[in-house]
């Protein structure tokens, strides 16, 4: 029974459904994983309402991660604010992308920046026509902040009550979420190489630097962008 | 972690407006700024870096940020290979951390 000419409005209501029920399951896969920051984070020394804090406030999963690994090691504060700001810069250009589609103006720009991350700026890109682009955008930014929250919370309250980090070895949890926060960017010579570089980079300074730097010295391996792009253009 | 409860507060809320007014900045600057292939490039690249240096400090740097293999660089090998058959976020980082705690139970690392 398929009519050609199905009615916008009917469509509509269709898409509009698959939209939302997409976002709620992106909100709750990205709650999982919100429940190992609680843990991780608390497990570096951080209280629960730190922890709390910076899901609420920060709302970027891998500047938070940065931020409490850089302290959990014996990073500076400075160190860490500075590559958690790093790391966050990408949404800045999520940001760009998305501002004519948003249009927003007043209060609610300040809550679309908020809500600018990841997994909302990848479901907005992912319609084809803007009102399914704003939808998605907001819904999946919506169900990522409150899960994500929760999440944050139910790890945070599990860690501190269980104990010692070490036993639990959530100390070897940090990289292992940084490892899989970067596997999907490893999308081709360039980004291995960049990683290969940084890492050396980072692993030669350490002994020689202040905890934390290392890091922020590496990322100027991310300048080999700079060079011209080769084969495709 | 070796600062205390203030100096972790003060970086917990820095941190967060930093993160807070990039993310601003991106909605509210002009599209051409950013809109030059190379700049692109570096943008997708700096995650990338900083990712990368992260896993090899945290993974295998000990005190005084000297190279140590321990229980951790075990984990974050399960982890890898977790992450090489496709399980998702939250399994990678419980392998990782089980893998390290049970090496720990066992005396080794």
């Amino acid at each position: 029974m398929t009519t050609p000419d199905v009615p916008f409005e009917t469509g509509w209501e269709a898409t509009r459904r698959t939209i939302t029920r997409n976002a709620l399951g992106v909100g709750l896969a990205t709650g999982a994983y919100g429940i190992s920051f609680g843990a991780v984070s608390v497990g570096t020394g951080l209280s629960v309402a730190q922890t709390c804090a910076l899901s609420v406030l920060l709302f970027s999963g891998g500047s938070q991660f940065a931020l409490v690994g850089v302290l959990g090691a014996g990073g500076s504060p400075v160190a860490g604010v500075a590559t958690a700001a790093l790391l966050g810069l990408r949404n800045a250009l999520y940001g760009l992308r998305l501002a004519p589609l948003l249009g927003l103006r007043g209060p609610a720009r300040l809550v679309g920046a908020q809500l600018t991350i990841d997994e909302s700026t990848a479901m907005a890109l992912g319609q084809p026509h803007e009102r399914g682009a704003r939808l998605a955008f907001w819904s999946t930014g919506l169900s990522v902040f409150v899960l994500w929250n929760l999440a944050t919370l139910v790890g945070a309250l599990g860690a501190s009550a269980l104990g010692d980090p070490t036993v639990l070895g959530l100390d070897a949890a940090i990289p292992a979420a940084f490892v899989a926060l970067l596997w999907p960017r490893l999308t081709g010579r360039a980004p291995w190489l960049v990683a290969v570089v940084a890492a050396v980079v980072a692993l030669a300074l350490s002994p020689a630097v202040p905890a934390g730097v290392p890091v922020l010295v590496a990322a100027v391996a991310a300048l080999a962008g700079l060079l011209p792009a080769r084969g495709r253009s | 972690m070796t600062v205390g409860a203030g100096a972790a507060w003060g970086a917990v809320l820095a941190a967060s407006v930093a993160c807070f007014a990039i993310k601003l900045a991106g909605q509210s600057v002009p599209q051409r700024w950013l809109a030059r292939p190379a700049v692109q490039r570096v943008a997708a690249l700096l995650p990338v870096a900083l990712l990368a240096a992260l896993v090899a400090v945290q993974a295998f740097t000990g005190e005084g940020g000297r190279l140590v293999l321990d229980a951790r660089a075990a984990g974050l090998g399960a982890g890898v290979l977790a992450l090489l058959l496709r399980a998702p976020f939250l399994v990678v980082v419980v392998v990782a951390a089980a893998t390290a705690a049970l090496l720990r139970a066992a005396g080794i690392g």
